[in-house]
């Protein structure tokens, strides 16, 4: 039984969460406190000896924390590297803080299941390869590529997660995602929407 | 076994298959997820300094090496293939994409 309960900390949110979409998806990411208390950190099941568990819930949601926290890093890099110009570099700032969003949301989440969040890296720990980055298209199109990455990995994790809640709490990250990539490909001049499918 | 009967691979298309892998892999560093580089012929779990999972340490001590047929089955259904990995992804179930895939990984990660 999984009624929507909406912490304090939710309402409190809202003020600088800007997309009341994003504020549905927090609601929906801890509704149902019993299903999410059901799953937990597999690694601390696998202390030697014991029976391997399969790959938790806890667990999806942090990889795909560290992948967030390197898109934030990628586009503080490209919006401090002097190659965007003023429309497409405030794009870049805007398309950062929903990374910083989906972050603090997959950060708490792992908290409320018992886990503990992966850490964010400094931006030189994530060695992006920057000598690679000479142009603004070159900025665009590295963003585009993490963009179109984070899609598939969303996609990938969705079948997974034991709650659905979760399920469709990455769905929402998902499409946020998929519309980063379609506006940055338009940026580069490319068809903004390649393809019926996404894989 | 599915060796013998895995499709050839295409490295050109496999390049493309290969953006899935690209929020977390890279070939040459350490990402969410570890390296590539010389990935054929590695033990699983074994890039040093990356913080794997109890469980993909624990197969590559129990004799797990990468090469075409563990790494069909792995990126079929990673879970599956290894429960309480930290890959948290479903994985490529098309045949023929994971053949590109390996045929564009073993080019690229030599
Ligand atoms: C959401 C992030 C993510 C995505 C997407 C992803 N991986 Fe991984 N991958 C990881 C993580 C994290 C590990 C380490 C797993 C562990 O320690 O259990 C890993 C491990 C691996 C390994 C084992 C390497 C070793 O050193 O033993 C291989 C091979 C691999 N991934 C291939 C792929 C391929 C191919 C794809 C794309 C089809 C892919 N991965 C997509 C995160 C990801």
């Amino acid at each position: 039984m999984s009624k929507i309960i909406v912490p304090a900390f939710v309402l409190a949110r809202r003020s600088f969460i800007s997309q009341a979409m994003l504020s549905a998806t927090a609601i929906a990411l801890l509704a149902g406190n019993e299903a999410l208390a059901a799953s937990n950190d597999g690694d601390k099941q696998n202390g030697a000896g014991e029976q391997l568990a399969a790959t938790s819930d806890v667990e999806i949601l942090n990889t795909a924390l560290g992948a967030e926290q390197e898109a934030i890093a990628a586009y503080q890099v490209g919006a401090e590297s002097g190659l965007l110009k003023k429309p497409v570099r405030d794009l870049a700032v805007t398309f950062q803080g929903h990374h910083k969003a989906h972050a603090d949301l997959l950060a708490k989440t792992v908290k409320k299941l018992g886990g503990t969040p992966s850490e964010a890296k400094t931006v030189a720990q994530y060695h992006f390869p920057t000598d690679k980055l000479k142009t603004g298209t070159d900025v665009l199109r590295f963003a585009a590529t993490l963009e179109k990455g984070a899609v598939s990995a969303y996609l990938g994790a969705i079948p997974l997660f034991a709650n659905r809640d979760l399920a469709k709490a990455a769905g929402s990250i998902l499409g946020d995602e998929a519309m980063h990539w379609a506006v940055l490909r338009q940026a580069l001049g490319e068809a903004p929407v390649p393809d019926a499918f996404v894989s | 076994m599915a060796a013998m009967g895995l499709p050839a691979g295409d490295a050109a298309r496999g390049e493309h298959i290969y953006d899935r892998c690209l929020a977390c892999h890279a070939i040459d560093r350490d990402r969410t997820g570890p390296r590539h580089a010389k990935l054929f012929g590695r033990r699983a779990g074994s890039v040093p300094g990356f913080p794997y999972s109890a469980a993909m340490k624990r197969a590559g001590e129990a004799g797990l090496v990468w090469n075409d047929q563990t790494l069909d089955k792995f990126v079929e259904n990673p879970t599956g293939f290894i429960p309480g990995t930290r890959m948290g992804y479903a994985g490529v179930k098309d045949p023929q994409e994971r053949a590109d895939l390996l045929a564009y990984l073993k080019q690229a990660t030599q």
